[in-house]
């Protein structure tokens, strides 16, 4: 491990100073960032611990919608009442994910900035254009099964690992964040970006900048919504493909929004306007579903490995409308999918 | 005179060093405080093959707390022959020797070791030591190492390898057969990745002489294998192994942490540990990759006509590493033909090994699947198949079993499972839109047995200890140990304690191939019958002569800390109450188990092995093809099970294994790299509780007291052999979708 500064502010603009030199790094509940510098693959020379920082409440906001703390933890986040009932999507994306333990311990925050799993990426002995920009790609003609299928560029194919990212997705959240230029609320579809030219950058947070909170709007998809996972294992595994689906429905049971948003197949949860407005006015059926699973894999390209990633997420698309549409939402503990 | 309440060979008993475990009092490789100790921390090669040209240590060494680096430029004198670096396996080739010179033969070789104060210092200086390679051409790919695929001379083989022996005209029967299968079969690469990752801890004593507290299956070969590679003598190292956080066959070999512990403490004359990264637990061994061509040939009743068998394992450069693999399926089936041909393929990776039933666990579970297929296409029942190809006797090496309770495994595993409402076609059965899939499977196993010796020390508070250099590596030997020795002598369990895991201890055999039980438990058998012959010769100088009338041990019974008449309980004595009057303080004997002459002409005429049935029942979404594993049924005819408790344990953990090796366990490699990609427990994946349901286990009736003196035949490896094909043929079944590569991953079921 590289030697690094420490700081511990207790108030947000604090951090923000001690947070701003180009080698800083922000430490929240640390089950990504001290698995990268254990590994050598970040090498922070200022760490600035923001556990103790007031980021740690879920409240209502006057819109109806809810405030998440960026220090709240991912299982405080999944097993809050008010969540749970009014965002089951959101709870049964993080429930989803990892082991209890990890999301005991990793925040709402840190949950957005987790990095990608690549073995590449991780093993400093191969190279990584992520890890060390200009290097090259190992997992372009080496082993890409779990890569990504979308928004991939020639410089990186890695993927974005978070479930609870893809149900902010589709729920259309708000990031807050606080930095050297004051605040400013980014929409959550342009939070993480593709790698093009640029795969060390993750997300469009200025220098500096800090997540203070993700903040839910009102409407809450808590009729029509699923979360479904598919992985190489039952439990604690990334997803090799992963849906979100957040449906309104009128009254004669028409689609009246939908949301759709893929994980585990590229950079960022990946959402395709053009695939969910063909499912709006229709009625929900396997031919508008296929429709919509089309769509929104249009241009996905395999790198061999994981070209089967395609089929499979379409499959996904089309049994996640199912389970949204029909109300039987994907439980995240009986595994038998819905 | 109260009924006996007798706890011993057969009762359930928890394991004894189960508190110690649980509480942290039991103590790895890696957690002995030791005074003075320095910390190591090993770099790896980045290339997977070539020479270091240049080793920048500077930086390394201007860490403060960083004592020295230790690599080929400075290490310590090693034993210059080969010979001197052999273990207790005897794998022909060039033993890897660490730091040896400037050569790397394959990724993640460990090239220096950083040694600090601290075991940070240590981490963070080992990140920083620069290495220059000239990098050579290089191949880790399976596929590309088959065109160098060969047979080893007799003179470089391992001596476990059996040969395939060829039976009757293979090529003119399967010719002739009326149904054909002509198939190619393959196992993905695996890791051990026991949970407790290598480590070593040698302690300095100054005097010129070492302890290694290692993580290895034997103590004594260690001691051996480290005296003789660095000319220490064998008096001068004692190894401890006390506890071993799971082995699989990894600490079968000593790896190259304690080569590297040794040397840096040897340089410095310190003590230093070492402990491998689990990214570093991926450069030694693992189980080879395996391709394997079957074809059999069959009539139409299903009745085997020919069966003709060609695989190949990987091994490194270095190395010949083999396994037995087309032999179990030649061995288990009454077929007039049958033919095994077997190479190795050299690839530049560090040698394979042997991971849980080496060769059986591959060779058993691809066979099994062919034979399954064979079974649809004769329109046979999978169950019914077998049974129509039973073979009574070793079919291949044609001599009888000591025992063979298989059909009664099939019998009884079948009833269990419900095995006879199976609907035969594939596709047939399902519940929504899962597809259900039932399928069987048959394992086998060696039930072997090892020269071992045992202590037994009694002393006149009624209190015994027995010890033998033996290993548990988690498999329950202690519990093993206590539990025959409160069988022969009729103390409680919580009056005996058992001692293993050091080489000063009496003489044992790395624990492997599932021989310790057998082993381990006849030596401590033999000891505690001798104390027991003690204590009748002073019993029958007591005064009041209470067992008068008995002539030797066997007319009497021991239970409830006393030994008594078997013709009339009421004479007994207390063991303490013998000991008091007899004077004596302690009775100190050792002895040692071995097959002599009726064993060894035995083994000569008959073949000793056990043998499992393994049923299961999977549920695949017919569109998403996620599979679960929702029930199995393992029987097991493995002759007579000591402990039940620790004995089912085993088989869950087997068959755990097994549905890993089915579905999940594979290493990746890069080939352009030449290194494994998913070198951590995030990415290499082994089952998780979620995709563990309902296992049942079942110890069918096998009474065999030809096998081991107990007639224990070992519980060790059995329960994964064969699994994965049970697994693999309930998958057919269920989705009618036949994936001859393991694991079955979804990939592979979404574009059969």
């Amino acid at each position: 491990m590289i030697r690094f500064d420490y700081a511990r502010p207790a108030d947000v603009s604090e951090a923000v100073r001690a947070g701003s030199g180009e080698h800083a790094a922000f430490l929240a509940g640390g089950t990504n960032l001290v698995d990268v510098m254990k590994e050598n693959v970040a090498r922070p020379l200022q760490v600035v611990d923001i556990n103790r920082l007031p980021l740690t409440d879920i409240e209502a906001r006057e819109d109806g919608g809810l405030r998440l703390g960026a220090l709240v933890t991912n299982a405080a986040t999944a097993y809050d009442p008010r969540v749970q009932q009014r965002y089951p999507l959101l709870a049964s994306a993080i429930l989803a994910g990892a082991s209890p333990q990890l999301r005991n311990a990793a925040t709402n925050g840190g949950n957005l900035n987790q990095r990608t799993r690549c073995y590449y990426f991780y093993d400093v002995d191969t190279p990584c254009n992520k890890r060390n920009p200009g290097e090259g790609c190992g997992a372009i003609g080496g082993v890409n099964r779990i890569h990504a299928i979308l928004g991939a560029s020639d410089q990186c194919i890695a993927t974005h690992p978070s479930d609870m990212c893809v149900a902010l997705a589709a729920l259309e959240a708000h990031v807050q964040v606080t930095g050297p230029d004051g605040d400013r609320a980014i929409a959550f579809s342009d939070y993480h970006r593709l790698p093009g030219d640029e795969p060390w950058r993750d997300n469009t947070l200025r220098s500096g900048e800090l997540v203070t909170a993700i903040d839910l709007p009102a409407e809450n998809f808590s009729t029509h919504y699923t979360y479904l996972k598919l992985r190489d294992r039952l439990s604690y595994a990334f997803a090799l493909v992963s849906v979100a689906v957040a449906l309104r429905l009128s009254e004669d049971g028409r689609i009246e929004v939908a949301r759709i948003a893929l994980g585990g197949v590229a950079h960022k949860p990946w959402r395709v306007p053009a695939a969910e407005s063909l499912l709006q006015g229709e009625q929900p059926g396997e031919r508008v579903f296929q429709a919509a699973a089309h769509a929104i894999t249009e241009g996905a390209v395999g790198q061999g490995q994981n070209s089967f990633k395609i089929e499979l997420a379409r499959r996904a698309v089309v049994r996640a409308l199912g389970q949204a549409a029909a109300g039987t939402p994907q439980s995240q503990t009986d595994k038998r999918i819905a | 005179m109260t009924a006996t309440t007798k706890i011993g060979i057969g009762t359930s008993l928890s394991r004894v060093d189960g508190a110690e475990k649980v509480t942290g009092k039991a103590k790895y490789a890696a957690e002995y405080n030791v005074p003075g100790l320095l910390y190591g921390v090993t770099v790896s090669a980045r290339i997977a093959k070539g020479r270091i040209t240049q080793l920048e240590e500077n930086a390394a060494r201007a860490v403060p707390g960083v004592v020295d680096i230790v690599s080929h430029l400075n290490r310590p004198k090693q034993a210059w022959l080969d010979h001197s670096w052999k273990d207790e396996l005897g794998i022909p080739g060039e033993p890897f020797k660490a730091f040896h010179d400037d050569r790397i033969l394959f990724a993640g070789q460990p090239i220096a070791v950083v040694i600090a104060e601290t075991f940070e210092a240590a981490r963070f200086a080992a990140s920083l030591v620069e290495v220059a390679y000239e990098e050579e051409p290089h191949n880790i790919d399976f596929t590309a190492s088959l065109a160098e695929k060969f047979t080893p001379s007799y003179f470089k083989r391992r001596n476990t390898y059996h040969p395939p022996k060829k039976r009757g005209d293979p090529d003119t029967a399967f010719a002739n057969a009326t149904l054909k299968l002509e198939a190619e079969y393959h196992l993905a690469t695996e890791h051990h990745n026991p949970m407790e990752m290598h480590a070593s801890t040698v302690e300095w004593h100054g005097d010129g002489s070492i302890t290694v507290y290692d993580k290895i299956q034997g103590s004594q070969g260690d001691q051996a294998y480290l005296a003789s590679a660095f000319g220490l003598g064998k008096k001068n190292v004692r190894v401890v192994n006390a506890y071993v956080g799971g082995g699989f066959g990894s600490g079968l070999r000593p790896q190259w942490q304690v080569q590297v512990a040794v040397m840096a403490a040897i340089h410095l004359e310190r003590s230093v540990r070492v402990v491998m990264t689990r990214a570093q637990m991926f450069t030694h061994v693992h189980r080879p990759e395996c391709t394997y061509s079957i074809r059999l040939g069959a009539e139409h009743t299903g009745k085997l006509s020919a069966m003709i068998n060609d695989a190949t394992t990987s091994t490194s450069r270095f190395e010949n590493n083999m396994e037995d693999i087309v032999v179990w399926g030649m061995m288990n089936y009454d077929c007039p033909n049958a033919s095994g041909e077997y190479t190795i393929a050299p690839r530049d990776t560090y040698t394979s090994a042997d991971m849980r039933a080496p060769g059986a666990a591959t060779g058993m579970t691809l066979f099994e699947i062919a034979i399954d297929e064979m079974a649809y296409k004769a329109k046979v029942d999978p169950l019914e198949f077998r049974l129509i190809n039973y073979s009574e006797v070793d079919a291949m090496n044609e001599t009888p079993f000591t025992s063979k309770a298989l059909r009664e495994a099939y019998r009884e595993g079948a009833d269990r499972f419900g095995w006879e409402k199976r609907s035969p076609q594939p596709r047939s059965m399902r519940e929504g839109r899962e597809l259900i899939g039932w399928g069987v499977a048959t394992g086998m196993w060696d039930a072997q047995f090892s020269k071992t010796a045992a202590r037994a020390v009694l002393t006149a508070d009624g209190r015994l200890e027995v010890a033998s250099a033996t290993s548990d590596i988690g498999t329950g030997t202690y519990t093993v140990m206590t539990l025959v020795a409160a069988d022969t002598l009729g103390l409680a369990p919580e009056q005996i304690t058992a001692r293993l895991g050091d080489s000063d201890l009496p003489t044992a055999p790395v624990e492997g191939g599932s021989w310790a039980a057998a082993s381990t438990g006849a030596a401590v058998q033999l000891a505690c019958q001798s104390i027991a012959k003690r204590l009748l010769k002073a019993a029958e100088k007591m005064e009041d002569k209470p067992l008068h009338g008995a002539k030797s041990i066997d007319d009497l019974v021991f239970a409830d800390g006393a030994m008594a008449l078997k013709s009339d309980p009421s004479r007994r004595v207390a063991i303490t109450e013998v000991m008091t009057a007899a004077g004596l303080d302690r009775i100190e004997v050792e002895e040692t188990a071995s097959p002599g002459i009726g064993g060894m002409i035995s083994m000569a005429q008959k073949s000793r092995n056990t043998h499992s049935a393994i049923f299961c029942e999977v549920r695949v979404d017919e569109e998403l093809n996620q599979v679960r594993v929702t029930r199995v049924v393992s029987a097991v005819a493995a002759g007579r099970i000591i402990n039940p408790k620790t004995a089912r344990s085993q088989i869950l953990g087997g068959v755990v294994m097994g549905i890993g090796m089915a579905l999940h366990e594979e290493t990746f490699a890069d080939k352009a790299l030449g290194r494994w990609m998913n070198h951590n427990y995030a990415e290499y994946h082994v089952p998780a509780h979620a995709d563990i349901e309902d296992i049942d286990v079942i110890f069918v009736d096998e009474p065999d007291p030809e096998v081991t003196p107990l007639g224990v035949k070992g519980l060790g490896e059995i329960g994964i052999v064969g699994t994965a094909a049970a697994v693999a043929n309930a998958i057919y079944h269920a989705t009618g979708k036949r994936v001859r590569q393991l694991p079955v991953t979804i990939d592979k079921l979404l574009h059969p």
